[in-house]
């Protein structure tokens, strides 16, 4: 996963997105704001999930599937690039 | 140095032209806001073509106005009017807005300085090198995209396909308004109506798809850039307007445009019109040779473009402004400027009009 440019974005506390080089703007949920935020600070997926499910009543097979779908979702925004 | 201050200038006269608003807004209104928001309090003389300008009538905008003939009415003429405006009211500074004035103040930068008036503005050949005629050729050969561009001054060159450009393309007069020619028909249908408005040629200009961007710039003529401020669009109107925008800071945007700048080595304001692919390419698609009309957004992020020319025209030494602030944005409305019949019909009829009797 290379989250270089997902560094560049600007997040405020409403999960407004804010991309700087290409002047979108985005919306997205409390969980994709935990999530992003995690990026942002260079966080690995484990440590991510980790978090949240201290955090969050939900199962481990159902939060790697969300964050997984989620990856792909900023993947096909082009704020991050997804390896396989 | 990130702001400019504009309140010592309390005695120096500023022309500036262009203050029509609306769905077609010129750049001479949000000039003077950018002037007034430095400090500036000295008097503003609005030069108008005609009596219909809206920021004529906009409270605390425009101290005096003076109606003036129409560019192609000849140099001589021009003076003719500009002695008289002289002998009512001295002038320091002019910054011209329109596309199709700027040449007539380049050609006549010398008869303006006899008379004490400052410009900031580029030598001629330089000017030619941006022309819409010249753009493809000029730029492409420096390694710039720039969309393929067929000069017709024949409705048969499109007619029989003589262009070797695909449809849809865009259609454009030689100073103003493009259109997007879906088919022949279409084409034909703009070339005669931009012929009849704008004459000839017409410029066919291949349609590349993606996001609009432009960047307003002032240049000091050796290839140095004094500010620089990119946006994206984000609100078009029907005409192509961008009617709101967002501050970016892109690197491939910031570097196609030093460069640029820096092959014209352009003196004074100047906006580039690109368009970004999905290969996030740019393509240069446009080249005005003023202010653009949004840009009072570069002020707000940061940069008082208008405020620096008036400084650079004056001879003083203006440092290059920091990087602006991505994330400002402006979105543009429009409303009604309430006046009397009768001082238009004064600026009809005299000529000139003078909002505050300085």
């Amino acid at each position: 996963m290379n989250t270089n440019h997902i560094k560049e974005l600007a997040l405020n506390d409403n999960g407004f997105l804010f991309d700087p080089t290409t002047g979108y703007s985005y919306n997205t949920n409390e969980l994709g704001i935990v999530i992003l935020k995690q990026l942002i600070d260079g966080k690995t997926k484990d440590e991510i999930l980790s978090s949240i499910l201290d955090e969050y009543d939900v199962s481990f097979d159902n939060i790697n599937h969300d964050f997984d779908h989620y990856l792909l979702q900023l993947d096909a925004l082009n704020l991050l690039e997804v390896t396989i | 140095m990130s702001v400019i201050d504009l309140t010592s200038l309390n005695k120096t006269v500023i022309a500036v032209s262009g203050l029509n608003t609306g769905d077609n807004p010129q750049p001479g209104v949000p000039v003077i806001r950018c002037l007034r928001k430095a400090g500036f309090s000295g008097k503003i003389a609005g030069f108008v073509y005609d009596a219909m300008e809206s920021g004529i009538y906009t409270e605390g905008l425009v101290d005096v106005a003076y109606q003036f003939p129409y560019v192609n009415s000849g140099q001589e003429t021009f003076l003719q009017r500009l002695d008289y405006v002289l002998s009512k009211t001295k002038i320091d500074v002019i910054i011209p807005t329109l596309d199709a004035e700027i040449i007539s103040y380049i050609r006549l930068q010398q008869e303006l300085l006899n008379r004490g008036i400052r410009t900031y503005l580029p030598d001629e050949s330089t000017f030619n090198l941006r022309d819409k005629l010249k753009l493809y050729k000029y730029f492409t050969e420096h390694g710039i995209k720039v969309p393929k561009t067929a000069i017709l001054s024949d409705l048969a060159q499109i007619k029989e396909d003589k262009m070797d450009i695909d449809y849809p393309f865009f259609v454009k007069g030689r100073y103003y308004e493009a259109y997007k020619a879906n088919n022949k028909d279409e084409a034909q249908s703009r070339y005669t109506e931009l012929e009849h408005k704008w004459g000839l040629p017409i410029i066919a200009q291949e349609l590349i798809h993606g996001d609009e961007f432009n960047v307003v710039m002032l240049g000091r003529g050796d290839g140095s850039i004094v500010g620089m401020v990119p946006q994206r669009k984000l609100v078009i109107t029907e005409k192509g307007k961008g009617f709101g925008g967002v501050v970016v800071r892109n690197p491939a945007l910031d570097e196609i445009s030093r460069k640029v700048l820096a092959l014209l080595k352009w003196k004074g304001a100047l906006e580039l019109e690109l368009i970004k692919d999905s290969k996030n390419d740019f393509h240069l698609i446009e080249i005005n040779p003023r202010f653009p009309a949004w840009v009072r957004l570069a002020e707000g992020a940061g940069q008082n473009l208008p405020a620096a020319l008036v400084m650079l025209a004056l001879g003083q030494q203006v440092e290059s402004f920091p990087d602006c602030t991505p994330g400002t944005m402006f979105i543009r409305h429009s409303e009604d400027i309430i006046s009397n019949i009768s001082t238009m019909g004064l600026l009809s009829s005299s000529g000139e009009l003078n909002n505050k009797g300085k």
